[in-house]
């Protein structure tokens, strides 16, 4: 139950972060997506249920704050948040590598498909310009955030699960 | 220290078909009956925009301070040089105040048509951009309780900054008009061709965007000031959009084609104006003024 209500909060402080602070330190006019950072930090270290539930309510959140069409973000951050998941089995605390190469991965992914859904279906084919000037930087970017953003996740992971476990015994 | 595998035997595979297949439906229903899901979005939007509101002087104060820190030796030579000019300004100044009062005689003498200074505006503060960094959709502190509606549009300075698309209780959201889906009918000040002035991504980085549809014929240089035109139906007649520059003779030997510069600074955006006047109450008006 607190690691339901923790995570919301989570979820509502990164939105919050990302859309009224960070756009004041964007490089390149880019923004940093620590949403994706906190998907990939709880699909990681908690399973695919995490992860995916997780990704869904980021993802409807941005859809009822700045989407035409609700649920299409949802779907998107979902799918990052399960495939995320499986990385579960390979979960080490001390490890910062391996969160980082899914990170990347998963903001390539999410840049890729916007631009197919936001983009391409108006007809709009340069998709060298457009990934070279705002996938690659975000990338960059995301992952610079994320190195310090995902020990703090982590951090907190690691607390609640031992939070849990007291609760149990 | 591994999680605990949940107690519940549901296979991820089919709760993640589940909720995909709930999205979709949302997605459908969304899109079918366009409206129908506004409530939700609303309530959504009233709920996080306080919050918004909030850590966006946070985050405002924070950026102030690293700037200042970058920026002070150059401030104490541009404080220098400012001072300079504020006497000479002092003196432009009274000199452009006399003149202001003779221009005003004068245009009540003419009965000239009053630039769009006299409409009612409302000031309001950008509190939060769109998350994702292909558009440029902001949200701004003024809501359907400061009389903001849908459509009205939205200046900065002296130029136009955009349109606004949405409305809460107490925030709305603009599109501006270097956002790619953005599209506005322009006109030449001088000649009075029309032409479209469309947002592109693509020339994001030099700050320009472009103008398209411009006729062949048209005799205009580089340096033209485009305004809205008549002939749009949400933007009001006469608001400044920006420069010209480049124009040529696009693919299709059909029209020209040039790039243009906004009068506004949308990397630094804070402050904007709305207008609170919808263009359909200004038709007749402009008719009147047209057939003088």
């Amino acid at each position: 139950m607190i690691r339901i209500i923790v995570t919301f909060i989570e979820i509502i402080i990164c939105f919050l972060l990302q859309s009224a602070v960070f756009p004041h330190f964007a490089l390149a006019n880019v923004v940093p997506d620590i949403m994706i950072i906190l998907i990939v930090a709880n699909a990681y270290s908690r399973g695919i249920f995490s992860g995916m539930f997780t990704g869904l309510f980021c993802g409807l959140l941005v859809d009822c704050m700045y989407g035409s069409v609700i649920g299409l973000y949802g779907i998107l951050y979902m799918v990052i948040g399960y495939l995320n998941g499986y990385s579960t089995k390979i979960y080490d605390r001390e490890d910062v590598t391996i969160p980082m190469v899914l990170l990347a991965v998963s903001e390539f992914l999410y840049c890729f498909f916007y631009y197919v859904f936001e983009f391409l279906m108006r007809g709009r084919l340069n998709i060298g310009y457009y990934m070279f000037r705002i996938g690659l930087p975000s990338v960059i970017y995301t992952v610079l955030v994320g190195i310090i953003l995902y020990k703090l996740f982590n951090f907190i992971n690691i607390k609640l699960a031992r939070l849990s476990n007291k609760e149990e015994a | 220290m591994r999680r605990r595998t949940p107690k519940i035997s549901i296979r991820p595979k089919h709760v993640l078909t589940g909720c995909v297949t709930v999205c979709l439906l949302l997605i459908l229903v969304s899109f079918r009956y366009g409206g129908i899901l506004n409530p939700i979005k609303t309530a959504v939007g009233n709920f996080i925009t306080p919050m918004q509101k909030g850590i966006n002087t946070v985050g405002m104060f924070i950026s102030d301070r690293l700037d200042t820190l970058a920026n002070m030796r150059d401030l104490l030579d541009e404080n220098e040089e400012l001072k300079d000019k504020i006497e000479a300004l002092t003196l432009e100044n009274s000199i452009l105040i006399q003149d202001r009062y003779e221009l005003d005689g004068l245009r009540e003498l003419f009965q000239v048509d009053k630039k769009y200074a006299d409409y009612p505006k409302v000031a309001a503060r950008v509190i939060s951009k769109d998350t994702s960094n292909y558009y440029s959709i902001f949200t701004i502190d003024k809501g359907y309780d400061d009389g903001i509606r849908i459509d009205q549009n939205v200046l900065a300075g002296n130029g136009l900054v955009g349109i606004v698309t949405e409305v809460g209780k107490n925030y709305a959201k603009v599109r501006s008009i270097i956002d790619d889906s953005s599209y506005v009918s322009g006109m030449f000040l001088k000649t009075s061709d029309t032409c479209d002035v469309k947002g592109d991504l693509q020339l994001l980085d030099s700050g320009m965007i472009r103008v398209e549809s411009i006729p062949l014929n048209a005799d205009v240089e580089d340096g033209y000031e485009v305004v809205t035109s008549h002939i749009s139906n949400k933007y009001l007649q006469g608001i400044l959009i920006g420069y010209v520059s480049d124009i040529k003779v696009d693919s299709s030997n059909l029209a020209k084609v040039a790039y243009l510069r906004p009068a506004v600074d949308f990397q630094r955006l804070e402050e904007v104006l709305i207008i609170t006047k919808l263009k359909e109450k200004l038709e007749s008006l402009d008719e009147d003024t047209q057939t003088k």
